[in-house]
């Protein structure tokens, strides 16, 4: 079974320089990269009337907007490099669906980009860079 | 009746005085005549009890529906309870599906439509009048109304209409002309002309006057008396805000807040019943024993089994039909795991939280029992309480007598109750208002500008009559609605047999 590196994307710079090492290095291993982008989202949270009717349509906008301004150009990119590609945008709860993705679509290694900044609400809720690097199924490089 | 001295009379008043509160009284009181005299037929009609007793034909309307669909669909309130108990939780939803309305959303924006003021004012009046017995009925009716809830929630998931743009718009008028078609049934338009014509009633009265004028009762109980208009205003600019300016974060800061609300209210419930968890026998002893002989209160056993059937209707709004337009909005490809998650509703807010209200009344000692007899002192067909309140003053009250500084987060929680309440029903009305006159940016604002209109009439004027009329035609949607259910009850049997029959077979499966 080949390589595939999984790579989570949220357009941020951290995340452009995460797809930039797994790029080289699945160069050098012959890996396939697989960009995921995840939506946060709770079942649990409290909707408006309104919101619950239009939920359908905003969730459908939301995945093409992230399909066509975020995700594409990547995939673009990656094609680019002569590397195979495959993409996923998921909703839920960021860290588990990272988990999840990486579980259900067989990743041998992930990619997370750290911002480096220290603002108040990561002190106190962590960012993804570091709960993945306590809950990855995966070897996980965290690129800073 | 205008003569010439009150006419008079109020004239003079007017030139002595010339002050703004005259005026507005005048106003109000001109307003409540002319609109009892036109409205007053309708409201007897509808609130006409039997001949020769008290009972209201109205709440015998709902409960006999009740029964009749918990002994149709033998009693599937209890059946599926652990099922839509899984839905809720989210075990049978496909991950590939998160983002869209989850069960538990559906089902939460439709209880913070109804738990309210019925949960806390109602509750105390019904107690007041029937005696603890009262509470047996209501949980009883509680436990019958889920039955109700399930079949329409399912119909208005199973008939709503789903547009190019991916919004739905479902509800007992989509039903009612759908399901009667498919029927083959005439009169299917006229039910729903009839139902949305009563819903926009119900929802500018009892979903938005009411509400308004019940919140600033509250408010100006603690901060002093203040004209009702300012509350009006601030009310109608915030409801203004959510409904037409899309402002969600106020609208998000209180379906977060109300849920909190309601949850402190039972855990503080909780806590006054477990200091005196050596009463909670005597009490349920006092609820049975109440239930079948009255403990002296008027009326005896009809008199307390009356007021509790009147309450559960009025709180869970079973059979109503509101309640299947809130939850039609849901992503589903199964209209019956709506109506299975629906029937959660009439169990939380009346065998839940209304019995937690009643509980506490009845522990805390705040009916008078004469110590001779053992039955309770009634006065004017009231039960005597400790410091003589009633309605939410008596729920207050008995909350006070436990935690001292208890009725100030109350009076938060029935302003915010009656917040949410209002933007529930303003999305009731506004999808009957389109069902009438066709969807279009233009009619919505309409609509929603009479609402706001509405909010601050409803909060500055003491307008009986109006509040009378208003709740009339939230139970005149019932009589039309449930008309509807006992037609259409046959496809909602079919897709319940079809479900439970994949169910077991496993060809609906968990997720989790």
């Amino acid at each position: 079974m080949s390589k595939k590196f999984l790579v989570a994307c949220d357009g941020s710079p951290a995340s452009g320089r995460a797809l930039k090492l797994a790029i080289e290095q699945a160069k050098m291993s012959g890996a396939s990269i697989l960009l995921a982008h995840v939506l946060e989202w709770s079942p649990y949270s409290f909707l408006t009337p309104e919101e619950i009717e239009e939920r359908h349509k905003r969730r459908s906008e939301e995945i093409k907007r992230a399909e066509t301004a975020l995700i594409q150009p990547l995939v673009q990119d990656v094609k680019g490099e002569g590397i195979e590609v495959d993409s996923v945008i998921r909703y839920g709860h960021v860290n588990e669906t990272l988990v999840d993705i990486a579980e259900k679509e067989g990743a041998s290694q992930m990619f997370i980009g750290r911002t480096g900044h220290s603002s108040l609400s990561k002190i106190v809720f962590g960012s993804v860079a570091s709960a993945m690097a306590q809950i990855a199924p995966v070897p996980c490089t965290v690129v800073p | 009746m205008t003569n010439k001295n009150t006419v008079a009379g109020v004239s003079a008043a007017l030139l002595l005085l010339l002050s703004g509160p005259a005026l507005a009284s005048s106003v109000d009181e001109t307003v409540n005549q002319v609109f009892a005299s036109a409205t007053g037929w309708f409201v007897n009609f509808i609130f006409s009890p039997f001949p020769g007793t008290s009972f209201p034909w109205i709440v015998a309307w709902l409960v006999v529906a009740a029964t009749v669909f918990t002994f149709y669909f033998f009693f599937i309130q209890f059946r599926a309870f652990p099922h839509s108990i899984s839905l809720v939780k989210g075990d049978y939803s496909d991950p590939d599906d998160a983002g869209e309305v989850s069960h538990f959303q559906a089902l939460a924006t439709a209880l913070s439509g109804t738990v309210g003021l019925g949960n806390i004012a109602g509750v105390a009046v019904a107690v007041g009048i029937g005696g603890p017995g009262a509470t047996f009925w209501m949980i009883l009716a509680g436990l019958m109304g889920m039955a109700s809830k399930f079949t329409e929630c399912t119909l208005g998931v199973k008939y709503r209409n789903e547009y190019e743009d991916g919004t739905v718009s479902g509800g007992p008028m989509y039903y009612l002309t759908k399901g009667f078609n498919e029927r083959g049934l005439p009169g299917g338009r006229v039910l729903a002309v009839l139902f949305s014509v009563f819903c926009i009633l119900g929802a500018l009265g009892g979903g938005n006057m009411f509400q308004a004028n019940q919140a600033h009762q509250q408010i100006s109980g603690i901060l002093g008396g203040y004209p009702g208009w300012i509350t009006g205003v601030i009310f109608a600019g915030v409801v203004f805000a959510v409904i037409v300016g899309g402002l969600k974060s106020i609208a998000r800061v209180t379906e977060k807040v109300v849920p909190f609300m309601g949850i402190m209210y039972v855990g503080a419930a909780i806590v006054i019943l477990l200091v005196n968890v050596d009463k909670i026998g005597w009490a349920f002893g006092q609820i049975f024993a109440g239930a079948f002989t009255g403990l002296g209160v008027a009326g005896g056993m009809v008199g307390a089994l009356i007021q509790g059937f009147k309450r559960a209707a009025f709180s869970n709004e079973a059979g109503v039909g509101s309640a299947a337009i809130a939850h039609s909005a849901v992503r589903t490809k199964e209209p019956i795991t709506e109506g299975f998650v629906s029937l959660l509703e009439p169990f939380i807010d009346t065998v839940v939280i209304c019995t937690m209200t009643a509980l506490v009344i009845i522990i805390t000692g705040q009916l008078m029992i004469d110590p001779a007899t053992g039955n309770y002192l009634v006065e004017g067909g009231h039960i005597v309480t400790a410091d003589g309140s009633s309605g939410v003053g008596l729920t207050s009250a008995a909350f006070e007598s436990a935690i001292s500084w208890f009725p100030y987060v109350l009076a938060i929680a029935v302003v915010l109750f009656a917040f949410s309440t209002m933007i529930s029903w303003s999305y009731y009305g506004l999808k009957a208002w389109t069902y009438l006159f066709g969807e279009g940016k233009t009619k919505e604002i309409t609509f929603k500008v009479i609402f706001c209109v509405f909010v601050v009439i409803g909060a500055a004027a003491n307008l009986g009559p109006v509040i009378d009329f208003s709740d009339a035609a939230i139970f005149a949607m019932a009589v039309v609605n449930i008309i509807g259910l006992y037609f259409l009850m046959p496809i909602v049997k079919r897709e319940l047999n079809s479900y439970l029959s994949r169910l077991a077979s496993g060809e609906i499966k968990k997720f989790k």
